[in-house]
C-alpha cells in the first residue's frame, strides 16, 4: 500500500509524520520510505540511512538539425512551456524551460528535432535499519523535478508499505506524488493559516479522487478551526500531537519524534492497523 | 518598420507597463507614417517562459526595436540572436517613450536587467 504525507502549508510536520509512522511500521516488517520533496530532501536527516546507490535522472531535451530545419516555428507555437523560440534562421532552446514531452519532435513537419539527455539530479536508495530508504536531490537551479520524483517513485516496491513523504503546497510536485497514492495524510497546524492551505490540499486529494484523514500536529488543545472543517468535509481526524518542545529539540538534533516520545507510538501503530484493515479510508 | 512598447492598455496614451513578459498589451508603432496597432500579450497567462512567448511574438512580427522597463535575460537572448534592438527606461505614455527613443534619449540594452523568474508570482515557491 502506498501512503502519501502531504499538507497545503510547508513546515507543518510531514517529515515529522512520515518518518515516525516508517519507525513504527518497521517494527513489524519492511517498509519503504520514499522522499518525494526533491527541492529539499530532509527524510535523511531523521532516518540517517546507510547510503548505497545513486543514479542519475536525466530528462529528454530537443536538438535541431540545423541543416533539416526549415524555421516554421511549429515546434514553438506547440510548446506549451515556451522552451523554444523560433528566429528567421535560428532557433533557440531553452532546456531549462523543457518538460521533456517529446512534441516539438513529434509536430515537426522536417524530423528535423532530435532528443539529448540531460541530467536534472540523482536518486539515492540506502536502509536504515528495516526502512528502505529511497530519496531525489534536484539540481540547483532546475525549475522543473515532476520528472525527478517519477523516478523516485519508480522504486516503489508492490507489496511493501510504502510512504511517500511528499513536497508543501498543492502544486504539479504534490500531485505527481500523491497521484495513485492509497491513502493521503494531511498534517496540519491549529492555525489560520494551517486551515487555508489545507482547505487547498484537502480540494486537491478530492480532485485525485483519493482518501484522505488530517492530523493535527503541534496542538494546543483548541483546534476548532481543523475540527470544524474536517466534520463540514467528512474527513477523519486521526490524531492529534501536541505541542512538545522536547520533540522539536530532537527534530534539531536529527531524531524522529516517536524516538524522542515513544508514548506516541501507539498513536502511529493505530493508524497503520486502520490503513491495513481500510478502516480509514473515507474520502 | 515598426517599434513596440509595453503598455498597460492598447493605445498611444496608455501609460507604459514595466514588465516585459507580464505586460498587458504591446503597442506597435510605425515611424514612417505613425499608423499604431496594438495586441495582445499572449505570455500574460503564461505559467512559465512568459517573456519567451512575448519575445517570439514581436520576432514574428519583424519590429525593429523593443521599448521596455524590465527584460529578463531569456527574452534578451531571443532579441539578441535575431538582431531586434531592446531600449529600456520607458516612462510616462507609449507616445511619450516613443518621442524618447525617436530622439535617442533611451538606452540601448546590451543585456537582461532584470533577473530570471519561473512562472507567475515573482518566484515565490513555498512556505
Amino acid at each position: 500500500m502506498i501512503v502519501a504525507v502531504a499538507s497545503g502549508k510547508g513546515g507543518t510536520g510531514k517529515t515529522t509524520v512520515a518518518a515516525s509512522l516508517a519507525l513504527v511500521a518497521a517494527e513489524k516488517g519492511p517498509v519503504q520510505y520514499l522522499d518525494c520533496d526533491v527541492e529539499e530532501p530532509n527524510g535523511h536527516l531523521l532516518l540517517h540511512p546507510a547510503w548505497e546507490h545513486r543514479r542519475a535522472v536525466t530528462v529528454p531535451v530537443p536538438v535541431i538539425d540545423r541543416d533539416k530545419c526549415n524555421f516554421c516555428g511549429r515546434c514553438a507555437q506547440i510548446c506549451a512551456f515556451h522552451a523554444l523560440a523560433v528566429l528567421p534562421d535560428e532557433v533557440l532552446v531553452f532546456p531549462e524551460l523543457c518538460h521533456g514531452c517529446g512534441g516539438c519532435q513529434y509536430f515537426c513537419p522536417m524530423k528535423a528535432i532530435t532528443e539529448n539527455k540531460r541530467e536534472i539530479g540523482c536518486v539515492e536508495t540506502g536502509q536504515s535499519g528495516a526502512i528502505q530508504f529511497v530519496h531525489g536531490c534536484l539540481q540547483v537551479g532546475e525549475a522543473i523535478c515532476t520528472p525527478l520524483i517519477g523516478a523516485v517513485k519508480e522504486q516503489a516496491a508492490p507489496g511493501t508499505l510504502t510512504i511517500l513523504d511528499a513536497p508543501p503546497g498543492t502544486s504539479c510536485p504534490v500531485i505527481k506524488t500523491v497521484t495513485n497514492a492509497g491513502f493521503c495524510i494531511l498534517v496540519t497546524e491549529p492555525t489560520p493559516f494551517g486551515l487555508h492551505d489545507l482547505r487547498l490540499a484537502v480540494k486537491m486529494v478530492k480532485k485525485l479522487g483519493i482518501p484522505c484523514g488530517i492530523i493535527i500536529n503541534r496542538s494546543d488543545g483548541q483546534d476548532q478551526l481543523i475540527v470544524e472543517f474536517s466534520r463540514d468535509m467528512h474527513i477523519p481526524v486521526l490524531f492529534r500531537l501536541p505541542e512538545d518542545r522536547m520533540v522539536a529539540e530532537g527534530y534539531a538534533g536529527g531524531m524522529p519524534a516517536v524516538t524522542v516520545r515513544p508514548a506516541w507510538k501507539p498513536l502511529f501503530q493505530n493508524l497503520l492497523d486502520g490503513l491495513e484493515a481500510g478502516k480509514q479510508c473515507v474520502s | 518598420m515598426q517599434v513596440a512598447v509595453c503598455a498597460q492598455e492598447g493605445s498611444p496614451d496608455a501609460a507604459v507597463d514595466p514588465r516585459f513578459g507580464r505586460c498587458q498589451c504591446l503597442v506597435l508603432v510605425n515611424r514612417e507614417n505613425n499608423y499604431w496597432e496594438s495586441i495582445a500579450n499572449p505570455g500574460i497567462n503564461s505559467s512559465g517562459g512568459a517573456g519567451i512567448q512575448t519575445a517570439q511574438t514581436l520576432v514574428d512580427r519583424r519590429v525593429e526595436a523593443v521599448l521596455v522597463g524590465r527584460i529578463g535575460p531569456k527574452a534578451m537572448a531571443v532579441f539578441q540572436r535575431a538582431g531586434i534592438k531592446v531600449f529600456g527606461g520607458i516612462t510616462g505614455t507609449v507616445r511619450e517613450s516613443i518621442d524618447l527613443y525617436h530622439r535617442g534619449k533611451l538606452p540601448l540594452l546590451d543585456g537582461a536587467n532584470s533577473i530570471a523568474h519561473a512562472g507567475m508570482g515573482g518566484g515565490f515557491k513555498k512556505a
